[in-house]
């Protein structure tokens, strides 16, 4: 499982942006995931404390938000729901469709308290 | 996926950012700090920068995958003997232990750095970036990165390479598509590997394994070959042979060109934009 070295990858970028607005701690933090991403949301919650500890995020909160998948089609232009291993057009069964969302391995946002300035 | 160009702003996301989202207000009492990134942009900034070596030296990269034991080393054997003179092969092994694929590889005469990645069960760029130090670039057509035998996790890490190969062996079941969906949505070309078996191994179907590849709305050319019998191996050396000619024009244009698919999904670009250095400080 590589959910581990991506959380790693998400506390390098944490933390950069903790440095970066002086914050004293994390409180939050938002990801977008979809189903076609290759990682697992409930493995990343597992491998979160794990990757956090010790950190300025080690008490934060990681919420996630799934992202349903959805195709265009390339072929008669219907938007349609679909499934991971699925991707065909709900409309006219084309396979030639373009994913309009199911793939997000997203940081969106981040919650922070900011030192006090001295 | 790269952080600048608003590329990670999908319409999965954009209600997010826009109008009263929730990334567009500060939540009470604390700030919030909008982000949108990848989570392995540290990963896709190493591997753009490999990238940008495999271009300056017009090698052509191809990434490797499959399951454990699906023929890919024995694939690799039997591509640098028919390419002979013709084409200068180099090949970076990837596997938890041991030095054998990469010893198999230096008896056929070509170099071959491996990576043993102790636990990790995926190549990442920056193992790769190592593995290139090794390596005289300059002497070299085709890089191949036989990556750890493994239908998931090697899907979610850009090496820098230029094309995805999955390798499907008829010893396997033909819904391996259906199965691990990221992983062959990833693929360039599908190789149906060990066809010579295909007379004793009845329940196994290419043309199931294809229709289950399309069904992930992937228009990737499948060829069924045996690297032990020789059989459809012409095919695939075509397609080696295409694939370097179009490496070497794009090094000429100063251009270049992602997989199909990106490990983490992005449908490739219009056109190829800067993925240089941008700081990371």
């Amino acid at each position: 499982m590589h959910e581990l070295a991506v959380c790693q990858g998400l506390m390098g970028q944490v933390e950069q942006i903790a440095r970066r607005e002086n914050a004293e701690r994390i409180t939050r933090i938002l990801l977008s995931i979809g189903p076609l991403s290759g990682v697992e949301a409930t493995l990343l919650k597992d491998a979160f404390p794990i990757a956090a500890a010790g950190t300025v995020a080690e008490d934060a909160d990681l919420a996630i938000e799934e992202q349903a998948v959805r195709v265009k089609c390339l072929s008669c232009g219907a938007e349609s729901e679909a499934s991971a291993n699925r991707l065909l057009c709900a409309a006219c069964g084309d396979y030639r469709t373009r994913l309009v969302s199911g793939d997000e391995m997203l940081l969106m946002s981040v919650e922070l308290e900011r030192r006090e300035s001295a | 996926m790269c952080d600048t160009c608003g590329c990670n702003i999908t319409d999965g996301n954009r209600h997010l950012i826009e109008g009263d989202g929730k990334l567009a207000q500060t939540a009470s009492g604390k700030e919030a700090i909008s982000v949108l990134q990848g989570l392995l942009s540290a990963n896709d900034h190493a591997a753009a920068h490999n990238r940008e070596h495999f271009n300056r030296h017009a090698v052509l990269a191809v990434n490797l995958m499959s399951s454990p034991g699906s023929g890919k080393t024995r694939l690799l054997e039997e591509t640098i003997t028919a390419l002979g003179d013709e084409l200068r092969v180099a090949v970076v092994e990837g596997d938890l232990e041991t030095e054998n694929d990469a010893q198999r590889i230096r008896e056929k005469g070509v170099e071959a750095v491996q990576i043993t990645t102790g636990t990790a069960c995926h190549l990442d760029a920056h193992m790769v970036h190592d593995a290139l130090h090794q390596l005289d670039l300059d002497a070299v057509d085709i890089l191949f990165i036989e990556n750890v035998g493994n239908l998931v996790c090697p899907a979610s890490f850009d090496l820098g390479q230029h094309r995805n190969i999955t390798l499907l062996s008829v010893t396997e079941g033909d819904d391996k598509p259906a199965k691990y969906p990221v992983m062959f949505r990833a693929a360039d070309l599908m190789l149906i590997s060990k066809s010579d078996l295909l007379a004793v191994l009845d329940d196994f179907s290419p043309q199931k394994a294809e229709r289950h590849l399309r069904e992930l709305a992937s228009p990737a050319p499948v060829y069924t070959l045996s690297a032990r019998s020789g059989d459809g191996l012409a095919d695939w050396l075509d397609w080696l042979r295409r694939e370097h000619t179009a490496a070497l024009e794009r090094t000429a244009r100063g251009d270049t060109v992602r997989p199909a698919i990106q490990a983490d999904g992005q449908p490739l670009h219009a056109h190829a934009h800067d993925h240089g250095h941008h700081s990371h400080d």
